[in-house]
């Protein structure tokens, strides 16, 4: 059993962080109970916010000697209750960690500290002419919190995901010690790779205090495509045909016109097409605009020949705002619209997505419920929303129990995965638990506990 | 109805390079657009053509390049379009401008409506629309949030006074500007753009016109000489306000007392 805080306790946190950094009881905000959407809620004990890597180390050696649960949060963004502090003690908000510490032009890397938030970085680089590429929907989530989940957003059709890009961690382990894992090269066969182990680890392993990511050259040329359809079969039914094409687009996302006008709701603001059922999206990307052209033409000839109804240009920043602002909002749109909602973030080989999207607008009649799903189409990572609207207690549990066990199943049947970007934390588990079976889940509990003997850090969570 | 939009071709991106020793907007190279604000007018004119039947053409003033802006219109759902080219129009300020598009205006047709965006992001100057339409004869409304209503020979608009937001009516043909930020414009179609014909876009030079006189276009006709032209600054001083919600607005409300915003 884990010890409670003290006035000890919390007098020496105060000593290292400054008193006014650590909050407890009352003074701590009902928002540090829970996340975006796990649906789980536990005050902790302590609201700790550091700012330094050896603060976060002394919080640490006085945890682990005195035995306290530590979770770690950067903006509560997350989806799964990963960040929720289910056994109280120590909640350590990294948010104030959010300085971009350098930019190496020559190793092509920036370092961050934990608390910059992805719409910061993504500006950063870009306005020195870099790209980093994983591109999360949510962009106030933390790069801390991203890396932690590994979660890559919507160029991974072309640039891969957040676990890619990370060429070192600074991390604290749970008994204080700092370590460095990776570094700033672009190749590395040494030894069992702990910094791709930490990479999803989701706060459960050690604390990410510093982060060397690697950039690529900011593309010149950026032009989007939006492609009605009729509806979502056909807009669905095309995607692997555009993946056969061979042109690599950076992103391709599927929405359908629900979604779109929940988030006309939402955002108050019009999206410049609503006519049509199911819509495509597609960026691609290069260095001259003749070759994105060309790229941009032949998926566009493809998509008209196989039903589309037309093709949207979207080539200067204000198309792009007013199309990529929507598609930002989707979640929250949706969630919005309804009572409550929880999610499904299953990965699917590319070329079963339509199958598996198929088989959740079935569902959703079989069950009775709205199940609308928006996603990266390109890549297999769907995430679907199982709405209550008005649904009573009871009734609701019932048919969520039920539509999940469903959905993930079906999703291990087309050789799909539990989490594509959001994570297990502790909404998942179970499900986890249950594709990958007892070896692979005595595998990473077997590493958890050679990083933390003592389960002190995230408690609870990913397979415990 | 016939509804004619001008437009214009603006550098893509807001990062334009200012030639040091001529003062001019480094505009080759460039990747260029149509004016965002013109976006609008775009949009209100489609809409309505599309509510009360009627054709939208556009019209613009540039070099021959300016055609792919007409093209982009076009494949937004504007019938056709003409761009006014020549060198005699080169270096015309506001004045100069909307003479010149009056001239052309002309020779293209008549039309019930004539839109306008409220201004260029490279010039910004927001004036060519109410000169054109003194040039025109015919009377203007600028900063329209809306077309309400086309009939009886007037359109019913509403439009914003900066204090105030005011319904009028006013006869046809008129000229309006509309503001920024009204509607969301449509996307160009891919598939127009594919099957597009050269028939679409009309080029006309100072040959064409009925004035034929230079000295009324492009530098000697502008009132105005421009000194000399620098980007603004880039402000990027930060202030961060701390403390709790109520501290927090109440600093914030002393900043923005203390620059005379509220």
């Amino acid at each position: 059993m884990y010890n409670k805080l003290t006035k000890e306790d919390i007098s020496v946190l105060s000593s290292i962080v400054g008193e006014s950094e650590v909050l407890c009881g009352n003074a701590i905000s009902l928002d540090y109970a829970h996340d975006e959407l796990g649906g789980i809620e536990k005050m902790p004990e302590a609201l700790v916010r550091v700012h330094t890597t050896e603060q976060i180390s002394a919080v640490m050696k006085l945890a682990y000697e005195r035995n306290i649960p530590v979770t770690v949060r950067g903006s509560g963004t997350g989806l799964v209750g990963a960040a929720v502090p289910i056994e109280g003690g120590i909640l350590l908000e990294t948010a104030k960690m959010n300085k971009i510490k350098e930019l190496d032009q020559n190793n092509l890397t920036v370092t961050v500290e934990p608390g910059v938030l992805l719409m910061e970085l993504a500006a950063f680089a870009e306005e020195n002419d870099f790209l980093y590429p994983p591109d999360p929907g949510e962009k106030s989530a933390t790069i801390g919190g991203n890396i932690s989940t590994n979660a890559g957003g919507m160029r991974a059709v072309k640039y891969g995901v957040t676990r890619d890009y990370v060429r070192a961690l600074t991390v604290v382990m749970p008994d204080g010690k700092i370590e460095k894992l990776g570094g700033k090269v672009a190749k590395n066969s040494s030894g069992y790779s702990l910094k791709d182990l930490v990479v999803g680890s989701e706060g459960t392993l050690c604390i990410i205090t510093e982060a060397v990511l690697k950039l690529v050259p900011l593309p010149k040329v950026s032009v989007s495509l939006l492609v009605p359809f009729g509806d979502m079969k056909s807009a669905i039914e095309a995607v692997p045909k555009i993946i056969c094409s061979k042109v690599t687009p950076t992103a391709i996302e599927y929405m359908s016109r629900d979604t779109i006008l929940f988030s006309e709701d939402y955002l108050g603001k019009k999206f410049p097409d609503t006519k049509n059922d199911a819509y495509i999206l597609l960026t691609f990307d290069g260095n001259t605009e003749e070759q994105v052209e060309r790229d941009m033409s032949t998926v566009a000839d493809l998509c008209l020949e196989i039903g589309a109804i037309d093709a949207y240009i979207i080539d200067t920043e204000e198309r792009k705002k007013s199309v990529w602002s929507a598609r930002g909002a989707f979640l929250e749109a949706i969630k919005a619209s309804t009572t409550e909602m929880d999610e499904c973030d299953v990965v699917v080989p590319v070329n079963r997505v339509d199958e598996f999207i198929k088989f959740t607008h079935a569902l959703a009649d079989e069950m009775g419920v709205r199940i609308p799903s928006f996603g990266h189409a390109g890549d297999g990572n769907l995430h679907i929303y199982i709405c209550r609207d008005d649904l009573g207690d009871g009734k609701w549990e019932e048919i969520l129990e039920l539509c999940f066990e469903r959905m993930y199943t079906k999703a291990e049947e087309l050789g799909g995965l539990v989490s594509g970007e959001h994570g297990i934390g502790y909404a998942k588990k179970e499900y986890l638990k249950k594709q990958c079976g007892e070896t692979q889940i005595a595998l990473m509990q077997g590493i958890k506990k050679v990083f933390d003997p003592k389960n002190i850090l995230n408690p609870g969570k990913v397979c415990f | 109805m016939n509804i004619l939009v001008c437009i214009k071709q603006v550098p893509g991106s807001n990062n334009v390079e200012v030639d040091p020793v001529t003062g001019v907007l480094k505009r080759s190279g460039v990747q260029s657009k149509i004016n965002p604000y013109d976006l609008y007018a775009i949009e209100t004119a489609l809409s309505l053509a599309e509510n009360k039947g009627g054709r939208v053409e556009c019209i613009t003033m540039g070099p021959p390049q300016a055609k792919a802006i007409i093209t982009e219109a076009v494949c937004m759902g504007a019938e056709c379009g003409t761009v006014l080219t020549d060198r005699k129009f080169a270096g015309a300020d506001v004045l100069a401008t909307a003479y010149t598009l009056s001239q052309g205006i002309k020779k293209c047709g008549e039309y019930d409506i004539i839109i306008c965006g409220k201004q260029t992001t490279d010039g910004d100057t927001a004036q060519v629309g109410a000169e054109l339409s003194e040039y025109l004869g015919i009377p203007n409304v600028s900063n329209v949030l809306s077309v309400d209503e086309v009939k009886d020979g007037k359109a019913y608009l509403t439009a914003s006074l900066d204090d105030r937001i005011v319904k009028l009516n006013v006869k046809l043909p008129c000229l309006i500007s509309v503001d920024g930020d009204i509607n969301t414009p449509r996307l160009p179609s891919y598939k127009v753009k594919k099957t597009i014909g050269d028939d679409k876009v009309k080029f006309l030079t100072f040959e064409d016109f009925d004035d034929q006189n230079p000295d009324n276009y492009g530098l000697s006709g502008s009132a105005t000489q421009v000194e000399r032209i620098f980007p603004p600054e880039k402000n990027s001083e930060k202030q961060n306000i701390t403390g709790n919600a109520a501290e927090q607005t109440e600093q914030l409300f002393g900043i923005l007392a203390a620059k005379k915003m509220i």
